[in-house]
């Protein structure tokens, strides 16, 4: 089978909040809709559903409401899901290429919609590559969609606001968790509160979490971060924990103190997903407070590439509740540039939802601060840390690089390996580009990676898909 | 562990990593089924051959790579099925 390009108006790139929203308002207004996600079912990280075969024997709880109701709403919808299909190449031609359970499958759209969301980002110690120590964000997945505890003893670091949650999910689930470390200190916390007072809801879920962790007899400490994690005995892991400043490094001479657990779950926060903005070359900027660098928008969706848009987080953390109207926003965009609505009509659809918008992301950007990155931080990070875990390039590595005169990330690539293996750099693009812009001065100056296909690794029995030979079509020979 | 407070599970199947025998239920992940299981080592990384487990669960990290019938595969995006023969994702030494 000889596959072929696959027509549509609108291409949107991922099934979290913002996608579903930006497909079926798309579709809504007529528009030939796709939506490609490489999970099992829509939803996104933060409304991800049990696998089909677990069944609830309670009620769902808000957040599992929530996403319950965005898969109603899509299934609904004229928009067509390509679910498990995993997109491994986009050109500035707005095509797409897939692959999928059935073999490969390629698209061609009008607009290009991508709301991939974001990685996590974990600033390296010794021992974070250690099996039993996972991402935080990982670990939200392990508790509300596996439905399994990351160890009979966790202990739980980084910052922002999945730390609380995670850490009383695991409490509630019957674990135990022998410390929270909060890379933020309590000042941090209670400069954020003028926003978070915007979501007394939010706010309110969080003190609750709060409660449970300090009812089960949970140390809270602030202003603290993971040094290093050595094996112990009996598979277990030794955490040694110390102080940190107000730019999150290691205080060396403050003390610190040595936790055995089973498991570790450590996150410093979100970054957005620019694999596909930088493979199209589309403008960027760094804006530490949403999370690094984000492809530029006009009118919050539009890029700088024609046709290409951009929803939710992957254009700079706002959370959740503003990627929903941050996906609407698009879908109506999209309406209006394909001609589907016109500048009135746009604009009386689009003014309620931009507020909304703009009221949903305060939260959101509050909880980006506390999550963002100070530029200083990853001074602590050891000379023997793994800083790129594909290619096992350590601090020293890439210092050495860095004294011998690379000067942006692309050219540390090239000397070191760093960031060359299969994750493309989605897990130490940012901490890389951190390190050098240590010596550089700024981001900017340090540069990104340079986004390349394929942007997740297929293999090119999967690219083909199984065909006959007699399919293929061969051209008339040119006349001699 | 499993979290199994109002919750029922898929069917309990029996799968191998390395040959071994493991339980799990329909619908968990390789990953996450044996990370469970008290086996969250599923490779080793190819240049300093230190050993590597699931890391991101979301397919971006690359890190749970295993062998399934010869091919590499994320571990915590493939489903566990009754009789699945998984392997460790760890490569071919270069000195081999």
């Amino acid at each position: 089978m000889i596959t072929t390009d696959h027509k549509a108006d609108v291409l949107v790139l991922g099934a979290g909040p913002a996608g579903i929203n930006a497909a079926v308002t798309a579709a809504n207004l007529g528009l030939s809709v796709v939506l490609i996600d490489q999970n099992p079912a829509a939803g996104g990280q933060v409304y991800r559903p049990m696998p089909f075969q677990f069944t609830h024997t309670q009620e769902l709880s808000d957040a599992e409401a929530i996403g319950a109701v965005q898969r109603e709403k899509l299934k609904k919808s004229a928009v067509f899901t390509y679910f498990e299909h995993t997109v491994w190449n986009v050109t500035r031609d707005l095509r797409v290429d897939a692959v999928g359970p059935d073999g490969p499958r390629h698209w061609v759209c009008r607009a290009l919609i991508v709301a991939t969301g974001t990685t996590e980002r974990v600033v390296p110690f010794p021992g974070w590559e250690l099996p039993g120590v996972i991402g935080l964000a990982a670990a939200t997945i392990l508790l509300k969609s596996q439905k399994m505890l990351p160890g009979k003893t966790t202990l739980v670091a980084g910052c922002g606001p999945l730390l609380t949650a995670v850490a009383a999910s695991i409490v509630e689930g019957g674990g135990h968790v022998a410390a929270v470390v909060d890379a933020a200190s309590k000042q941090a916390w209670a400069r954020g509160m003028p926003e978070l007072i915007s979501r007394p809801d939010l706010l309110w879920q969080g003190i609750k979490w709060i409660a449970k962790i300090k009812r089960a007899g949970t140390p809270i400490l602030s202003a603290s971060a993971i040094e290093r994690i050595e094996p112990s005995k009996k598979n277990r892991l030794s955490v040694t924990v110390r102080p940190v400043d107000s730019q999150r490094r290691l205080i060396t001479s403050a003390r610190s103190q040595t936790i055995v657990v089973d498991a570790v779950v450590v996150g410093n926060g979100l970054v957005p997903s620019t694999d596909i903005t930088r493979a199209l070359r589309a403008e960027h900027e760094y804006v530490n407070a949403l999370g690094g660098w984000i492809a530029k928008n006009d009118q919050l969706v539009r890029s700088s590439v024609d046709g290409l848009y951009l929803a939710g987080d992957a254009c700079g953390i706002s959370g959740a509740a503003a990627a929903l109207w941050h996906g609407e926003l698009a879908g109506l965009t999209v309406g209006y540039d394909l001609g589907k609505l016109d500048v009135q009509a746009y604009r009386a659809l689009v003014e309620p939802v931009r507020k909304e918008f703009y009221k949903a992301r305060k939260f959101g950007r509050a909880m980006g601060r506390l999550m963002a990155m100070p530029p200083q931080q990853v001074e602590s990070v050891s000379a023997e840390a793994i800083v790129c875990r594909c290619e096992d390039v350590t601090r020293r590595e890439i210092e050495a690089a860095i004294d011998e005169g690379a000067r942006e990330v692309n050219q540390l690539k090239a000397w070191t390996r760093c960031g060359m293996g299969p994750c493309q750099g989605r897990t130490c693009g940012d901490i890389v580009a951190s390190i050098l812009a240590l010596k550089t001065g700024s981001r900017e100056a340090a540069g990104y990676f340079t986004g390349r296909g394929p942007l997740r690794p297929v293999s090119l029995e999967q690219i083909t898909g199984t065909y006959e030979y007699s399919d293929i079509p061969i051209p008339k020979a040119a006349p001699l | 562990m499993r979290i199994d407070k109002n919750l029922k599970r898929g069917q309990q199947i029996v799968f191998t990593f390395n040959g071994e025998n493991y339980l799990a239920y329909e619908g968990e992940s390789v990953a996450c089924a044996l990370f469970c299981a008290g086996m969250p080592h599923l490779r080793n990384s190819p240049h300093l051959g230190s050993p590597r487990g699931m890391f991101c669960l979301m397919g971006s990290c690359q890190e749970c790579v295993v062998t399934i019938q010869n091919r590499k595969v994320l571990a915590c995006q493939t489903p566990v099925v009754n009789g699945l023969q998984v392997n460790s994702g760890t490569e071919r030494d270069d000195n081999d």
